[in-house]
């Protein structure tokens, strides 16, 4: 049966690119000094899975590559070696490269084996420096000899009586020889016990095996391989002068005379992989598509007759790039398979409700109508978030990265720095997660670049050598938020304004507030570094880091305290795809405003109002001036309401201040799914996305910082800010 | 035929279910439509289907050509007002409105659009031999969304290079430019 | 129908051996560690397991063992599926009771072979 391992590649790939995490986080773990058997034990399983699937799906090279690795780790694994730090290096590296070469394989292309040579070469040198070395190739040679030209053999099979019990079956072992050759076979009972003391797991039975016909000495061997430390095998050439052909293979079970087996053992395995190796390559296509095409290209004018069959395996061959894929718990499945259950039950409750004609269908049918719709409702909003939640994933994907990075980047640096994640398991949709993965290593990057001193400064300042770095995450209402703490030195002040003066920014006499301050790093082409590194000077800005999230519908602002540190807080949607709506009305169009900027909505009176210089109007809500923007205006379409009494204003939240947006009504609240306005159109100031309403109309996702900001609101809160400066206390 | 037939003609293939007055196969197909008693041209592999007008969502400050967005199976796809591009007076739509729906292909990738017509005209199948090279108007009109010009009877037809015009940020005002070719034309 | 415990940490082994053996006709149950085999061992009896040596929470060796603890499992095959790198992985494995091994790489027509070779 031919079966097409290429189907497993993906598979391969997914779990080897994960394995190689693993391994990286426990190399990260870490502590040459004191080695944890269970973690090495880990770091070890993962490069021996990689190199059994690698070599099993022909993937030679890496297969040859994790071969070195996995014997090293096999040797530290069982205490013949002492793991170095340099070797932990090392390792890091190596698993940089497995995971370029799987990399390249999934993406379809051929590995090129001098980017891992040198590091392969420096394993080599290590394996060989001390201790026993492994398997060497070059005894591959020895394997030459064993066969024979002899063609009849005598065998003498005694098993030890407790062979039965590792569930080995002579019979089976007959039937095998028995198709290499004619087998006679003779039993001999002489060691049968009286009956009484007879145990049934025992056998006491041994053999006269007379094969006829088999050339080869190894096949037969090959049939008691399993068994030859459990039973006395002996095999007799019947050509008398062959007699190096007479091989004791008797072996003591308790293990006094071990010389024989390891070593033939070792034979054994050389043999198998000799026999494997080349085989594999035949039948295992290659991943590479110009392979592929070379090694058939020769074959199509001279086989036309099979060119059709040829062609369609080529075109299977290669993989398809990177096909993106989603590892599910199964008690994700689990809950998904209920709730589809109680959908078909719900289903044919409401289709045995629809049978009859119209006479038949009562006041009583019509409650019960009403009930299975309010069913029906529950079971697809349960469905739905099911299956969002398949698409989360928890953020220690994102967050495995940076152990490693910050140890290369303290390195580099020369400072000392704790990282410590915490929130690792709070779920993101995988999209959000694969979107804020620049901006983090960005941010974190900067924590370790920028934020924390060197150890001499931070001495100076009283504060302990190893700076720290903390990566959270937590789940806030609707949002995920993701905060990048420091023990640094935090924004400096000075340079900042200082650097904003000078890009014409803001004005040498504005009075600014701190936060105000701090947000001014988000602007474009903003870098306070004194000297440009190699580290955080990559022409990337905050403004990037700042867009990226926007684009994500999340925010990111900054909190910092000179000489304590600073707190980067990401706030982000848990998912791109679904959005909880409140539906608003300006004139005849319809407005989604995301609920989770929703304060409050409220009526306002005339009095409450007040104008700032610019002629924006503030709000007096309790205790806060709330600056007020009229959505019609922003968009430049018509509303109903003639003043503000006769209209609703909508209290937002956005980066810790608050709006007040006025619409003329408020409608229901829903959620909706977001539509692109980019796919066909493009980007819209203001506007965040699009959904399709119940009545297959459009409506457009209101975007509360777009708009917050295109109705001069932001302005107005310098305006209040200054006001209430002046007037510190509202009555 | 009229607008009222040709709402909601989808045309999956090439072959779109208009009428037509010529089927040769070795010129391309075009099918045309008519702004203010003037006939227009594009080629017709680029139309995805011929609409009734519906109500549109307006997109906040866009240019005025853009009359919004509407919901076609579940895209949201961006409806240009040719008549404003043209700079016609507007006029009422109605159910009798005709929205062509094209798909446009930029370098980057390919958009949806529908463009709001007077009425469907005809399909035209036209040797590429037989156009004329919109004539040059000097630096003061931009031709390049011009593909050509055909006589058909007594008509000329400007073919249209529809993913030149429907660049949405500049629309130029093609009706404008039609009379000023012809003009060239005759005067030639 | 024959049954067969396929037991391995490495989904795409799993997956491979599943579908060759199902492809030639046995039933396959897939367990991805040793306790995982263990759970599917006591809802029913299998004519062969197969087990890879290194896995997490229980590996081959100790399923092994354990195996043959069940009256259900006393003459069962097991087969592990072993690296060259575990060449005294082999005598351990036959001391944990295992009836015999299967060096990796194999592709599977060998795999198919040597099943065949244990239930006939």
């Amino acid at each position: 049966m031919a079966v097409d391992v290429s189907q497993f590649y993906q598979v391969f790939f997914e779990e080897s690119l994960e394995g190689l995490d693993n391994m990286e986080s426990a190399l990260m773990a870490l502590d040459p000094q004191t080695i944890d058997a269970e973690t090495i034990n880990t770091i070890f399983r993962a490069a021996h899975s990689i190199k059994g699937g690698s070599a099993t799906f022909g993937f030679t090279e890496v297969a040859a590559f994790t071969h070195v690795l996995e014997t090293l780790l096999d040797e530290v694994r069982e205490g013949s070696r002492a793991l170095h730090a340099d070797h932990v290096d090392l390792l890091l590296r190596s698993v940089d490269a497995m995971r370029l070469m799987i990399e390249t394989l999934q993406a379809g292309d051929v590995i090129d084996p001098e980017d891992s040579k040198e590091l392969k070469e420096q394993f080599e040198a290590i394996l060989k420096g001390e201790s026993f070395a492994g398997v060497t190739p070059q005894v591959a040679e020895e394997q030459a000899a064993p066969s024979t030209q002899n063609s009849t053999w005598q065998i003498h099979f005694a098993p030890h009586p407790e062979m039965l019990i590792t569930g080995n079956e002579p019979i089976r072992m007959f039937r095998e020889l028995s198709e290499l050759g004619e087998l006679h076979v003779e039993c001999l009972t002489g060691e049968l016990p009286s009956f009484e003391s007879i145990s049934p797991d025992s056998c006491y039975l041994s053999w006269n095996l007379t094969l006829q016909g088999c050339e080869n000495l190894e096949e037969i061997k090959e049939v008691f391989e399993w068994v030859e430390d459990e039973a006395d095998i002996t095999y007799k050439s019947l050509k008398a002068d062959e007699v190096k052909d007479y091989i004791q293979n008797a072996v003591d079970a308790t293990g006094a005379d071990n010389t024989v087996a390891p070593a033939s053992d070792a034979n054994q395995f050389m043999v198998d992989s000799m026999l494997q190796s080349p085989k594999n390559e035949v039948e295992t296509p290659k991943a590479g598509p110009v392979e592929t095409v070379v090694k058939e290209q020769p074959n199509v004018e001279s086989i036309s007759k099979n060119n059709a069959a040829t062609t369609t395996t080529v075109a299977k061959t290669p993989p398809k790039p990177a096909e993106a894929s989603i590892r599910v718990g199964t008690d994700k499945i689990d809950q998904l398979i209920n709730l589809v259950g109680e959908l078909v039950i719900t289903q044919s409750m409401l289709g045995q409700l629809g049978e009859g004609d119209s006479e038949d269908f009562t006041q009583e049918k019509l409650l019960r109508l009403q009930e299975g719709l309010s069913q029906l409702e529950q079971n697809t909003r349960e469905l739905q978030e099911s299956v969002m939640r398949i698409r989360m994933l928890p953020i220690s994907f994102s967050f495995s990265r940076f152990p490693r990075m910050v140890r290369d980047l303290s390195q580099r640096l020369n400072k000392k720095i704790d990282l410590v994640l915490q929130g690792e398991q709070t779920e993101l949709d995988k999209t959000v997660m694969e979107k804020i993965g620049d901006p983090l290593v960005h941010l974190v990057r900067n924590s370790v670049d920028h934020g924390i001193e060197s150890p001499a400064d931070r001495v100076k300042a009283g504060k302990p050598e190893a700076g720290k770095v903390v990566l959270n995450a937590y789940h806030q209402g609707g949002n995920v938020v993701i905060e990048i703490k420091d023990d640094g030195a935090g924004l400096n002040r000075e340079r900042i304004l200082a650097k904003a003066i000078e890009n014409g920014v803001v004005q040498a006499g504005d009075s600014l507030t701190d936060e105000q301050i701090n947000d001014l790093i988000f602007q474009p082409g903003f870098s306070t570094a004194a000297e440009v590194s190699d580290v955080s000077g990559r022409g990337v800005g905050m403004d990037v880091v700042r867009r990226n999230i926007q684009e994500l519908n999340g925010t990111v602002d900054v909190k910092s305290v000179a000489g304590k540190g600073s707190t980067f807080t990401i706030r982000l949607p848990l998912t791109l795809a679904i959005l909880d709506g409140q539906l608003v009305r300006v004139g005849v169009e319809n407005y989604i405003f995301p609920l989770v900027s929703i304060v409050e909505s409220i009526q306002v009176n005339r009095n409450q109002l007040n104008r700032v210089a610019g002629g924006s109007q503030v709000l007096r809500l309790r205790n806060e001036y709330i600056p007020i923007v009229y959505l019609h205006e922003v968009y430049s379409t018509q509303a109903d309401f003639h003043s503000i009494e006769e209209g609703l204003v909508v209290v937002v939240e956005f980066e810790n201040n608050k709006f007040g947006i006025v619409v003329d009504d408020l409608l229901a609240q829903q959620q909706v799914v977001i539509k692109s306005l980019e796919t066909n159109y493009r980007r819209v100031e203001g506007v965040s996305g699009a959904t399709i309403l119940g009545d297959g109309q459009v409506a457009l996702i209101v975007d509360i910082a777009g708009l917050v900001k295109m109705g001069g609101a932001t302005q107005a809160l310098k305006q209040i800010e200054s006001m209430v400066k002046r007037q510190p206390k509202v009555a | 035929m009229s607008a009222a037939e040709a709402n909601v003609v989808e045309n999956d293939s090439q072959n779109i279910g208009v009428g037509s007055s010529s089927q040769d196969e070795s010129g391309e197909q075009y099918l045309t439509f008519i702004m203010a008693d003037e006939e227009y041209g594009v080629d017709i592999l680029k139309v995805q289907e011929i609409r009734g007008w519906e109500k549109t969502t307006p997109i906040p400050n866009a240019p005025n050509h853009i009359k919004g967005v509407i919901n076609l199976r579940g895209t949201v796809v961006p409806i240009i007002d040719l008549r404003r591009c043209f700079g016609m007076d507007q006029v009422e739509y109605g159910p009798l409105t005709v929205v062509i729906v094209l798909k446009v292909d930029s370098s980057q990738n390919s958009r949806t659009m529908g463009i709001v017509v007077d009425a469907v005209s005809d399909v035209y199948s036209l040797d590429n031999e037989s156009l004329q090279p919109a004539p040059n108007m000097g630096d003061s009109y931009d031709t390049s969304y011009i593909r050509g010009l055909a006589t058909v009877g007594e008509k000329m037809v400007m073919l249209l290079e529809i993913n030149e015009l429907l660049d949405l940020d500049d629309i130029p005002n093609v009706n404008e430019l039609k009379q000023q070719v012809a003009a060239a034309q005759a005067s030639a | 129908m024959t049954k067969i415990l396929a037991v391995d940490d490495s989904a795409s082994m799993r997956q491979m051996v599943a579908f060759t053996l199902q492809g030639a006709g046995y039933d396959v149950v897939e367990a991805s560690d040793g306790l995982e085999a263990l759970s599917e061992a006591d809802k029913s009896g299998f004519d062969l397991v197969l087990s890879d040596v290194n896995m997490p929470n229980m590996d081959g060796l100790t399923l092994c063992k354990e195996l043959r603890t069940k009256p259900d499992f006393k003459y069962t095959p097991i087969l592990m599926l072993t690296t060259e790198s575990g060449g005294d992985k082999k005598m351990e494995g036959k001391q944990a009771g295992a009836t015999g091994w299967i060096v990796k790489p194999f592709n599977p027509e060998q795999l198919l072979k040597t099943i065949k070779k244990v239930l006939g």
